[in-house]
């Protein structure tokens, strides 16, 4: 398999896009880490990879603390070798109307969905630049390119994890290391079964596919990326939106 | 135990991958052995692993050559 000897760190692993995405790169056979912010999660996380036979295990690690972030990568490295491949997929909503949007949930969105890429990014660079080998798989959102009411936070994270991987991989295309996006629209997770049906009617008639796209078709486009093949594809953002938007 | 310039101009060589015999004292990193900015940035890490010591920014920047590497060493461990 192509990813076969290869550790791979996927943030935000319990559930959702993360769960998934740790799964499809486990099946490729990598070794995985998946962060959770809980023992519960993390051991969620080594379970639900055992039960798949692949090889991996959960760790805590919270994105929005630095502490947590050094702690958790000295733990992988010790345990699993040095990631060469890097998911950060972990991310919060904290939705409102600008007008009534509060400092602290600007600053714990940004913190939570940009910061933390740019500290796991930085803390993995160098051993992926020693390997010549890496893939930082950056999880968007559609949202970053259409705006979205009630998420003017979200969408500026979003949109500056994709201005933030453009520079990543022109930094560091020269040494084997590549750097995207992953875009996902409207997918079935806890994230979207917030939205009550009112909301969903709506989004149904704005999705030309007329479903909503499941986690798993969401990791595949992360599996090809970190995969060989996708070698010369960086600084890229992948919609996977089933037709809702096309940049 | 190797003297602080053969280790240095081991790492000079493992980083920028030029051979020992091109790598004299007063070779500079960029023009003479074709380090870009990254190399140099790489570099300077490498050596602050080998010699377990922190270079800051403002110092970094000016280790133009090998012996500017040699000399630091030399003074700050």
């Amino acid at each position: 398999m192509s990813l076969e000897g290869k550790t791979a760190l996927v943030t935000g692993a319990t559930r959702g896009i993360g769960k998934a995405v740790a799964r499809a790169l486990a099946d490729q056979g990598a070794t995985v880490v998946g962060t959770a912010t809980s023992a519960a999660g993390a051991e969620s996380i080594s379970a639900d990879l055992k039960a798949a036979g692949a090889k991996g295990f959960g760790i805590v690690m919270n994105v929005a603390e630095p502490d947590s972030i050094d702690a958790g990568l000295k733990e992988v490295t010790e345990k699993a070798g040095v990631p060469v491949i890097l998911v950060n997929n972990a991310g919060i909503t904290r939705d409102n109307l600008l007008m009534r949007l509060k400092d602290d949930d600007w600053s714990s969105v940004i913190e939570t969905n940009l910061s933390s890429v740019y500290r796991t990014s930085k803390a993995v660079l160098r051993g992926m630049a020693k390997a010549r080998w890496g893939r930082v798989i950056n999880i968007s959102s559609v949202v970053a390119g259409m705006g979205n009411p009630g998420q003017a936070n979200y969408c500026a994270a979003k949109a500056g994890v994709e201005g933030f991987t453009r520079s990543l991989a022109k930094e560091m295309s020269n040494r084997g290391i590549t750097a995207n996006c992953v875009a996902p629209g409207f997918i079935d997770t806890d994230m979207t079964r917030k939205l009550d049906d009112k909301q969903r009617e709506a989004m149904m008639e704005v999705i030309p596919a007329g479903r909503l796209g499941e986690p798993e078709e969401v990791a595949a486009v992360v599996a090809f990326l970190a995969s060989e093949a996708a070698g010369y594809v960086t600084g890229e953002t992948i919609h996977v939106n089933g037709g809702m938007y096309m940049g | 135990m190797s003297t602080v310039e053969e280790r240095v101009k081991k790492i000079v060589c493992e980083q920028l991958g030029v051979k020992e015999s091109e790598v004299q004292n007063t070779s500079s990193f960029v023009e003479d052995l074709g380090a870009d900015s990254l190399d140099t940035v790489e570099l300077v890490m490498a050596l602050e692993e080998e010699f377990e010591t922190e270079i800051p920014d403002e110092e970094a920047e000016k280790l133009a050559s090998v012996q500017d590497a040699i000399d630091y060493i030399v003074a700050h461990t």
